[in-house]
């Protein structure tokens, strides 16, 4: 694949804002899309993000190299799949229910969230990142590579090669990285999990990734009571 | 620029529980009656608002502000009474213009409404709304509310609110009107609105620096031109706590805020705060926390850079005693205020 040079963001609201901002300060191209007009947008893009373009979907998906789904999960089917085809997305997206509803009602309850997204773009190729730390700290704590206490993201998905890309990526974003090699793991980080919210360091999310079955939450999920 | 005459100190409540000395929790109503006397106090130091939340869950302590607030209006001679905030997403634009328009009466006006969508939930299902409703039930209502506050009769087409036609509200205000602010957590699209109304913007900054608002004060300058809307100073509401001694403020908050924030986290999904979270939000982040110096310079700062012509202090977070909030109102009132206003001033 080639080298990433244009990001694509879908979702204006606050984590969409950040990671645009973080993309730019990185030097990438930005194009960002909001559930209105391009207009309606406009005046946010321009003012918080200045240099990044506001699009349409369209626009945004079609000049980019990576997109990155920043919406509430319950709108995630407002997307048509054709429109992300053959493309690599990060899904920052988690199920939760004070602003997607009741979770039948959005997901199966047999599956994890990630997952449900790759078989619905199911010619793209899904990673998991971004939706583990708080939107605000995602802005406050990206360092340079081999800063002191740099914090550092998960990485899931399960496409090995462009989990690699999107970790490369993530790291020119001012994170380290943990990777997985399975969507599924994304749940790890998911609300309820120790590491929604939370903000550390590569070694300190290792270890709880490592030790995911020994928490609470994780002994939910191996029951099947938390997804 | 800061006009520091003009500049104005709230507190905040959210009605949280309140703890006896030996860590027993008081009632509900015990609780109330403090909040009651607190505003007093504050008032007799020349606080010049008081705030006092909307949840409607058994950790707190006030479901209906209004009341509470017409209580302290009655003891009571110059201090602002205002909401913080009116669930207005989950509530009657008609009901809401009735009790504030009561409450202005109450107070010879001193009425101050501060509308939010919530951060909390709990009142959409109570009232028999749809959480997915959240966006458009806020607008609708907001701009029912609008109409309303004018004081005329009104024609209304609702679809989450009733249809009116030609129908007019009471009690009509004495004064000029119930001063509005809208409450904001940091989506862009609020500050517009804000802007759009012609209402105050108060940011709720409950978490990480105030820094990462400096953008969004030019984008309400800018859509308040879009507009054609007068730009009016921002307002802050932030968590503090204040006591004598700098370790003391931070080992209560530490306890306090956390046990808050972790509570409320578990329903949320959050991870618990760590105390690496905690230092960094006394530090440089929206907690005020420390001895009066400590809080009065992290205020000014905020102050200074955001351009406020407000700042209003969240008290009484997790399960403190009536001696800690009343010795942090004295403090905020007596040493704080004066002192953040002489930093403002030295530094022009």
């Amino acid at each position: 694949m080639a080298k990433i040079k244009n990001v694509g963001i879908i979702g204006a609201g606050k984590v969409g804002i950040v990671l645009a901002q973080l993309a730019l300060a990185a030097g990438y191209n930005v194009r960002i899309s909001g559930s209105g007009s391009v207009q309606k947008i406009a005046l946010t893009i321009e003012t918080l993000v200045p240099g990044a373009v506001s699009a349409t979907n369209q626009g945004v998906v079609s000049k980019s190299d990576l997109i990155i789904l920043a919406i509430p999960l319950s709108r995630y089917k407002n997307i048509k799949p054709k429109l992300l085809k053959d493309k690599l997305v990060i899904d920052a997206m988690n199920y939760w229910w004070e602003t997607d509803g009741i979770r039948e009602e959005v997901l199966d309850p047999n599956s994890t969230s990630s997952e449900q997204v790759q078989k619905y773009f199911n010619k793209s190729t899904i990673v998991k990142t971004f939706n583990h730390m708080g939107y605000h700290n995602l802005q406050e704590e990206a360092r340079p590579a081999g800063a002191e206490n740099r914090k550092a993201l998960f990485v899931t998905g399960n496409n090995k090669a462009a989990v690699d890309e999107v970790a490369d990526f993530v790291n020119t974003m001012g994170f380290d990285t943990v990777v997985h090699d399975d969507l599924a793991d994304g749940i790890m980080t998911e609300p309820g999990s120790s590491l929604f919210g939370a903000s550390l360091t590569k070694g300190d999310l290792q270890n709880v990734i490592d030790h995911f079955d020994e928490t609470e939450f994780g002994q939910k999920v191996k029951a099947g009571k938390a997804n | 620029m800061v006009n520091v005459d003009k500049l104005q100190f709230g507190l905040e409540t959210f009605g949280d529980i309140v703890s006896a000395e030996n860590g027993d929790l008081l009632t509900a109503g015990q609780s109330i009656r403090q909040i009651v006397k607190e505003g007093q106090l504050a008032d007799k130091l020349g606080v010049d608002v008081i705030g006092v939340g909307e949840h409607h869950r058994p950790d707190y302590s006030v479901s209906s502000p209004e009341v509470v607030l017409g209580a302290i209006a009655s003891v009571t001679q110059n201090i602002k009474l205002a909401t913080a905030v009116t669930v207005l997403s989950s509530d009657d634009p008609v009901r809401v213009y009735e009790r504030f328009a009561t409450l202005e009466g109450l107070s010879a006006g001193r009425a101050q409404i501060m509308l939010g969508r919530g951060s909390f939930t709990e009142s959409f299902p109570l009232f028999g709304y749809d959480l997915t409703d959240y966006d458009d039930l806020f607008n609708e209502k907001l701009e029912m509310y609008s109409q309303l506050i004018k004081e005329k009769p009104v024609t209304w087409q609702g679809k989450f609110t009733q249809t009116l036609k030609d129908q007019d509200v009471y009690p009509k205000t004495d004064y000029n009107g119930i001063e509005t602010y809208i409450g904001i957590g940091g989506s862009p699209e609020s500050i517009i609105r804000t802007a759009k109304y012609g209402y105050k913007v108060i940011l709720a900054i409950i978490g990480g620096q105030a820094d990462r608002f400096v953008p969004y004060l030019d984008l309400y300058k800018k859509a308040a031109s879009q507009f054609g809307k007068p730009i009016q100073p921002v307002a802050v509401h932030s968590h503090g706590f204040i006591a004598d001694d700098e370790d003391e403020a931070v080992e209560v908050a530490w306890k306090n805020i956390k046990a808050n924030f972790d509570r409320i986290g578990l329903t949320r999904g959050w991870a618990p705060m760590s105390r690496e979270q905690f230092d960094g939000e006394t530090k440089v982040g929206s907690f005020y926390v420390g001895n009066p110096e400590h809080v009065a310079q992290r205020m000014a700062r905020t102050i200074k850079l955001l351009e406020l012509g407000r700042f209003d202090l969240v008290y009484g977070a997790g399960n403190q005693t009536a001696a800690q909030r009343e010795r942090m109102i004295e403090l905020y009132a007596t040493k704080v205020i004066p002192r953040v206003k002489e930093i403002l001033s030295e530094e022009g």
